[in-house]
């Protein structure tokens, strides 16, 4: 009897959904053993009734259910409570579902302040009052899944890797666990570490020092080479089959798109400390809490007192 | 009072939507409106980050197109800070954006709309997607799914990570690339153009013909066309002029930088979303018989404002299609027709970039420097022409930001065709499932990304339908 899947996506980009598809030709095996119930993306399930007379949203039961995306409305409240009530295991599909992502960078700023910014201040924009009718209730900040329903898996990243939904579906077919790996991005980077920093902290207006061509345990960390990295901040897994972390492979630091390294960690402390060891001064980083928090913004981030 | 229809979500799209139509007593349809009534606020939080940043922030707003965001946002750094990429970083950078536009436009044809030509439109929702394709047509699905993510391992290896790239940078590319990459690729490229070769042949035959009647009729409207050209006026995805082409096909071009001289962008009471239109050609109205400012982006724009194409293959198929619709084309489903022109000639694209000597140089980037400026980036994306701009202080930090992307350029086109879809179907109250789909493919035809569209808050395409009169007054307004 195939599993029925059933995928939601709330304030979302779509790249954790082109992920699944980037699972490639053994997603045409895993979509053999499972049955999509409700999927917008890919299939017309419809949330009032195909020919719309429906009066309630409903999604169909499912032994699995995926949300991506953070919550940042009431009607994305409701239909992730809809699918807890009908999805046995509810697995958050990237870090937008799991600590708000990138677009819980918004919590750094008041509704009102957005709204101004778009239909007020800018330069193309017609300044003929602000849209007022009919508003839909935004929930006053951008929300994790996990902080609105009990979620069972979580799959950090931006996006989440292929590997991680495929290892997670397959363990859930075989009903066994999908616990996260626990350690560091540096953990799993292959760059020379000397634990001490060989420049002062600088932008990314210059390239790091390697040599083309040269595998990346040739290279010294870019951190130590004074380019702010979130690696010790950040869980890792990104790296996926091959291992070696995504953003390292084109000689960029990590910008912590997995997230912290637990739910309970504090990923400013983390740095502050990953820096501080290495001789590095936190101070000289005028944009601190939304580089640290950057994809974790969901509880960890709020609105900037006005000077 | 009459009746109202909802369609939610618009399905089989990138983002979300909805469609109400309200049908008069007699069981017509009076009027029927697609609002866009949510945001996300990218423009507020891209303020006060450090400019280089905006490039590894800005893919966010679309999983699915990242790299037009990731590289107009690279273009619109270079500006700021005054510097010209070497030509190595210009051309990885273009290399990048054939691959990934090759994966979407597969992606948007066989995945998204292709159920609806393949199945029919009436086809049971159950099998009218992607699943039911690989039980109709295996080999094909098959080929295709193999086919669509080796162009994401194609970008694993320009740029280590397909979604959210990193390697642009102000200044150029962050990864040079490798002879023995190159050649790897050459190889993947040179597939990806046999699928390219395959697919436009397979739809002149198998589809296009089978549906001519739906696509003469269905979502049509007349318009104008904005869209990228080169100095010589071929088409061209990631640099050049843009050309703005009036509805009888007469056109200007203007650097895009100057895109505030060209277009507006309107605000109604009823939606988020803005309208952008062509100022200099009078008020705006979506009224399909008189309509002001209109014009469209996206596939069937480019193929309209181009003059040729660079590649041999697609400027053939250019020429067939101009023979067959005239320039420009306006049926609306003939998108999915130029989507399949410029699949071919991404791939064409690519294997010439590919060819180029200078594609290995490991000069790809120049150092730069913070001062206070206003830049702007403008690239083709899949989905239309998309405009970054930023001013930055004396230390290179974000004090402004402006964003106009392609499918909100397509914001009161899609309206105009939905009213129009909706119209032409649903007569004396009668519609079924198979009806209702047809007039979502009337925004299919557009491969809408409510994502990109929605940047400014939150993501989510919430919609809301306004019920007017014939006078225009307003019954009942709907929202989700």
């Amino acid at each position: 009897m195939p599993v029925r899947l059933a995928e939601e996506w709330f304030a979302i980009c779509g790249g954790c959904e082109v992920t699944i598809l980037d699972i490639g030709e053994p997603l045409l095996d895993v979509l053999e053993k499972v049955t999509i119930v409700h999927m917008p993306v890919l299939m017309d399930h419809k949330l009032y009734g195909q020919t719309g007379e429906g009066t309630e949203m409903e999604i169909p039961e499912a032994e699995v259910g995926m949300i991506s995306g953070g919550i940042r409305s009431e009607e994305h409240r409701k239909l992730a409570q809809e699918m807890r009530k009908k999805c046995k295991t509810l697995i958050a599909l990237g870090s937008c579902a799991c600590y708000g992502g990138i677009p819980a960078l918004a919590n750094l700023y008041t509704t009102e302040e957005i709204l101004n910014k778009v239909f007020r201040e800018s330069v193309t924009t017609e300044t003929n009052g602000l849209p007022n009718v009919d508003i839909p209730a935004l929930t006053d900040r951008v929300y994790a899944v996990s902080e609105v329903v009990k979620v069972d898996v979580s799959l950090p990243g931006c996006p989440t890797t292929p590997e991680m939904v495929a290892g997670a579906l397959t363990a859930l077919l075989e009903g066994k666990p999908f616990p996260l790996p626990s350690k560091s991005v540096c953990d799993d980077c292959p760059t020379i570490r000397e634990k001490k920093a060989a420049s002062t902290l600088k932008r990314r207006l210059e390239p790091p020092e390697f040599t083309p061509g040269q595998p990346l345990n040739q290279m010294r960390c870019l951190m130590e080479q004074g380019f702010l990295c979130l690696g010790p901040a950040t869980r890792t897994g990104c790296g996926g089959s091959d291992g070696t972390p995504r953003c390292i492979r084109a000689y960029m630091p990590c910008e912590g798109c997995f997230g912290p390294l637990s739910e309970k960690a504090n990923p400013m402390v983390d740095m502050m400390g990953a820096l501080s060891t290495i001789g590095l001064d936190p101070k000289q980083i005028s944009d601190r809490a939304a580089t640290f928090n950057r994809f974790a913004g969901a509880g960890r981030l709020r609105p900037i007192p006005r000077r | 009072m009459g009746k109202k229809i909802v369609i939610q979500p618009v399905t089989r799209i990138e983002g979300h939507a909805k469609v109400t139509i309200h049908l008069d007593d007699a069981g017509n349809v009076d009027t029927a409106r697609v609002n866009v009534i949510e945001l996300r606020g990218f423009e507020k939080f891209c303020m006060g980050r450090p400019v280089e940043d905006l490039p590894r922030i800005t893919p966010r707003i679309c999983g699915v197109c990242p790299w037009s965001h990731h590289l107009a946002s690279a273009k619109a750094t270079d500006a700021v800070f005054g510097v010209e990429p070497p030509p190595a970083g210009k051309k990885l950078r273009e290399l990048c954006n054939s691959v990934a536009y090759m994966e979407e436009h597969i992606l948007h044809f066989y995945f998204l709309a292709g159920a609806d030509f393949l199945l029919g439109p009436a086809a049971d929702y159950s099998v009218r997607n992607v699943m039911g394709v690989l039980q109709a047509a295996p080999e094909v699905a098959r080929r295709v799914v193999r086919v669509r993510h080796m162009c994401a391992k194609m970008l694993e290896i320009l740029a280590g990570k397909p979604i959210h790239p990193q390697a642009a940078v102000p200044g150029g590319f962050s990864k040079p690339l490798m002879p023995a990459e190159r050649d790897q690729l050459r190889k993947m490229a040179d597939e990806a153009l046999e699928l390219a070769k395959f697919s436009i042949a397979f739809a002149k035959e198998n589809v296009f013909p089978k549906y001519l009647d739906v696509v003469k009729s269905l979502g049509v409207i007349t318009t104008g066309f904005l869209g990228t050209v080169s100095d010589t006026g071929a088409l061209n995805l990631y640099d050049g002029k843009l050309r703005l082409m009036a509805p009888d096909g007469k056109f200007e071009d203007f650097a895009y930088d100057k895109y505030t001289d060209f277009i507006s962008e309107h605000i109604e009471s009823w939606s988020y979303l803005k309208f952008p239109y062509a100022k200099n050609w009078g008020s705006f109205s979506m009224d399909p018989e008189k309509p002001g400012g209109i014009y469209r982006t996206n596939t069937l724009a480019r193929i309209n404002v181009c003059d040729h194409i660079n590649t041999p293959l697609a400027q053939k198929e250019l020429e067939e299609f101009r023979q067959k619709f005239g320039r420009p084309a306006q049926l609306t489903l003939l998108y999915h027709w130029a989507r399949l022109i410029e699949l071919l000639y991404n791939a064409e694209n690519a294997i010439r970039l590919l060819d180029d000597p200078q594609i290995t140089s490991t000069e790809t980037r120049v150092k730069v420097t913070p001062r206070a400026a206003r830049g702007v980036g403008c690239v083709e994306a899949p989905r239309g022409t998309l405009l970054h701009d930023y001013t930055t202080d004396a230390n290179g930090m974000v004090t402004n930001v402006n964003l106009i992307v392609g499918t909100t350029h397509n914001n009161a086109p899609i309206n105009m065709s939905v009213t129009q879809a909706a119209k032409s179907l649903i007569h004396d109250g009668k519609y079924d499932q198979g009806i209702l789909n047809t007039v979502e493919m009337s925004i299919r035809a557009y491969d809408p990304c409510f994502s990109c569209a929605t940047h400014r808050l939150d993501g989510k395409l919430g919609v809301r339908l306004d019920i007017l009169d014939a006078e225009g007054r307003l019954l009942e307004s709907l929202t989700n």
